[in-house]
């Protein structure tokens, strides 16, 4: 066994998990680590917010995979990650945060730069580690990966007291380590996807709702296959926008309060829906007790406790989506039978209808005109983050997923902020495609510092900044329900962004039109340097269709 | 169920600091409630045996059981059916005395319901009973015109009969 520090012990185990690179901020109580990281071959992407480090790392996980890992130091570093655990948890994404803590003798002493982060993380990590022994290392990171990782990822905090980084002792790295209470996977039970098959195929008015869950798993070529087989229609969570290829004639596009106006329609008009990795979250399916109701519910998840948590199933089928989704072809291969059902029709008629007759804001910069324009020059398999307010709503609307797995955005949680370094994150995990934040002005105000990081780190990605000098949705929220008594959402002081981001050293323009915008783009793609486009709307133009909260599906208020 | 809608749960869990928090938190930020709770080492000191009674329909209580499921400090959770289950609390009455002839009476009672006494005071006497939550309820029932002056009640211990482990 080779004798070796705690902080030697932590490097040596993530570079055995195949980790590249940190996103972090060093500080007192983890300098030792970061002294080993200097060792290390390890890259270390510098940030200038302990939150951003968190959503970098969620949102390399996310692509990736595999865990993104981030680095903060004690107390208000550890704390400044708390937003960004609590948003790879909320979204099941896969990451490893490494906490410095004070030395053990002063843990619970309120010393300087102290908290107890593993008591404030327990409800938002997927697991907690805090290792009171140098030697208690190697295993904590690698049980740490593995947990962060598999069945339903998650979050994974390591906490390390600072004389656990500095003391050496013998270590060992066990290749293979039990964990007795640890189970991520489960074989799909297969008699239950026979009834699953039979429900589906003795219904009417089938309908598949892919959720999240069909996203991490990669489960895209086999959700296709079934709804192209079996001829069914295909909506989304949002958090599973993109599952589908949305330009299929089979996708109906994210269900939920800001859902596509034909994927509601036709999801209250199902007779039964095949459930794929969602847990049924309100801004989904609205009022749960209506949705229940109304249709018979096939429910597959990797996660056992989300059967039954938010709605009830007549079918349940636990393990991972993918291994569940093949046993479905494979037994559908004798059973399935294409026809071009009247409920498939009705479908399409529903589907052209809306995308025909759907009023959009009549400025030529209207939110629905610069997403499509920036669908239209992107290319399909450019990676699509998104902050969180109105213009992740238009994303949902008017931003079609071509290339399944490329759309990701703060869903469960919403967390304002995370769009921008879960793009450089997301760079970072494929630099060779190019990476999109659309944003708004109120969350990208939030991270936006990470042009820091962005440029110096040379890590390019494109601000796609729909601005309308507001908190959009709060303000929309206060002109629909609080009667235009509009208090706390101007933004009209904000920086003007063209010289933010030249004086970060990125690109910055401003469009006024749509051939601007087009142009804008390109150049943006082309660059290779982070370039923030701000792009002027109009500050009333509002995100509709809506389901106003605490309502069913079927109240959704469209545009008049 | 007994208690009406009151279930138990018997988990063995790992024996690490930290994990009881981490239950009785998953409790608080699911909106479950815990009427009692207690906690042991095991025959092995790697384990500890945590019995958790809570209320709630059969759905919650099946949600409860899984979240508990998930957790990795937790090994395996059983839902236990009364019948098939031998549980006890352990109780202690501080019991107002005026009397002897008070005395006597709780001496009767006690002996009856299989308890203990301890620390006969001139005014006050203690109580000491290890029954099933009825059995002590019903043995407060009839002590209570004494004027019961303190209790301490522990959460239930429940094994299921069998030789399951």
């Amino acid at each position: 066994m080779e004798t070796m520090s705690g902080s030697a012990a932590l490097m040596r185990s993530m570079e055995k998990d195949g980790v590249k690179q940190v996103f972090g901020l060093p500080g007192g109580a983890n300098l030792p680590m970061y002294d080993e990281l200097f060792k290390s071959n390890i890259r270390h992407i510098l940030v200038r917010h302990e939150q951003s480090a968190a959503h970098m790392a969620d949102g390399f996980g996310r692509v990736s995979r595999k865990p993104g890992v981030c680095f903060a130091t004690s107390g208000p570093g550890a704390t400044n990650i708390l937003t960004g655990l609590a948003t790879a948890q909320a979204d099941s994404a896969p990451m490893v945060a490494v906490t410095g803590q004070v030395p053990v003798k002063m843990i619970g002493r309120d010393a300087f730069q102290e908290s107890d982060i593993i008591g404030m993380s327990n409800p938002v990590v997927k697991y907690a580690f805090q290792p009171r022994k140098p030697e208690e290392m190697p295993l904590a990171v690698q049980r740490g990966f593995y947990i962060a990782e598999t069945g339903r990822p998650g979050p994974v905090l390591i906490d390390v007291p600072k004389d656990v980084q500095e003391n050496k002792a013998p270590m060992e790295f066990p290749e293979e380590f039990q964990m007795r209470g640890y189970h991520p996977w489960m074989d799909p039970d297969v008699t239950g996807i026979e009834r699953a098959i039979n429900m589906l195929l003795s219904s009417t008015k089938p309908i598949i709702l892919a959720g999240g869950g069909t996203i991490i798993s990669s489960a895209f070529a086999e959700l296709q296959a079934i709804a192209e087989m079996l001829g069914i229609p295909v909506v989304t969570t949002f958090k599973g926008k993109g599952a589908f290829p949305e330009t299929h004639p089979l996708s109906m596009g994210p269900i939920g309060m800001h859902g596509h106006a034909e994927a509601n329609k036709i999801m209250i008009e199902a007779d039964c829906v095949l459930a794929i990795g969602t847990r049924f979250s309100d801004r989904s399916v609205g009022t749960v007790e209506d949705f229940e109701k109304q249709l018979k519910i096939i429910h597959i998840d990797v996660d056992p406790a989300e059967i039954g948590k938010n709605q009830t199933a007549s079918v349940a089928i636990v393990g991972d989506v993918r291994a569940s989704l093949r046993i479905m072809l494979s037994l559908l291969g004798k059973k399935a039978k294409h026809e071009d059902t009247v409920w498939r029709k009705h479908a399409a008629e529903v589907k052209s209808y809306w995308r025909d007759n759907l009023k959009i804001h009549s400025g030529e910069m209207s939110a629905a005109r610069i997403l499509r324009k920036l669908r239209e020059v992107l290319p399909k398999e450019s990676i699509v983050t998104t902050e969180v307010g109105q213009h992740q709503m238009w994303a949902s609307l008017f931003f079609d997923v071509i290339q399944p797995g490329t759309f990701f955005s703060s869903t469960g949680l919403g967390t304002m902020g995370w769009g921008f370094p879960a793009a450089i994150g997301a760079k970072v995990a494929k630099p060779d495609v190019p990476v999109v934040d659309i944003a708004g002005d109120g969350s990208f105000n939030m991270t936006e510092n990470s042009l820091a990081t962005s440029v110096l780190e040379d890590i390019p990605v494109i601000v796609f900044l729909v601005n309308n000098f507001t908190l959009g949705m709060v303000a929309q929220w206060q002109r629909t329900f609080y009667d235009r008594r509009m208090i706390g959402v101007d933004q009209k002081h904000c920086p003007d962004y063209v010289d933010l981001a030249k004086s970060y050293g990125a690109h910055g323009t401003r469009v006024q039109s749509l051939d601007e915008l087009g142009s804008a783009i390109k150049e943006a793609l082309s660059s290779n340097v982070t370039t923030v486009i701000d792009i002027p709307i109009d500050p009333e133009e509002d995100v509709l269709p809506f389901v106003a909260p605490g309502t069913p599906l079927k109240d959704m208020i469209l545009p008049s | 169920m007994m208690h009406g809608m009151l279930s138990i749960l018997s988990l063995l869990v790992e024996n690490r600091p930290g994990v009881l928090f981490k239950v009785t938190h998953m409790f608080r930020s699911r909106n479950f409630n815990i009427t009692s709770i207690s906690v042991g080492e095991t025959s092995d000191s790697n384990f500890s045996r945590m019995t958790i009674t809570t209320n709630g329909n059969e759905k919650q209580v099946n949600q409860i059981a899984k979240q508990l499921d998930k957790m990795i400090d937790v090994i395996k959770v059983e839902k236990l059916d009364e019948h098939s289950t031998i549980y006890r609390e352990l109780i202690l009455f501080k019991i107002k005395i005026s009397s002897s002839e008070d005395n006597r009476k709780i001496n009767d009672l006690a002996r009856a319901y299989n308890g203990t006494i301890h620390a006969v005071r001139k005014n006050s006497i203690i109580v000491e009973m290890t029954a099933t939550p009825e059995q002590i309820n019903a043995f407060e029932n009839l002590v209570k015109p004494f004027g019961i002056l303190q209790t301490a009640r522990t959460g239930m211990a429940a094994l299921l009969r069998g030789n399951d482990v």
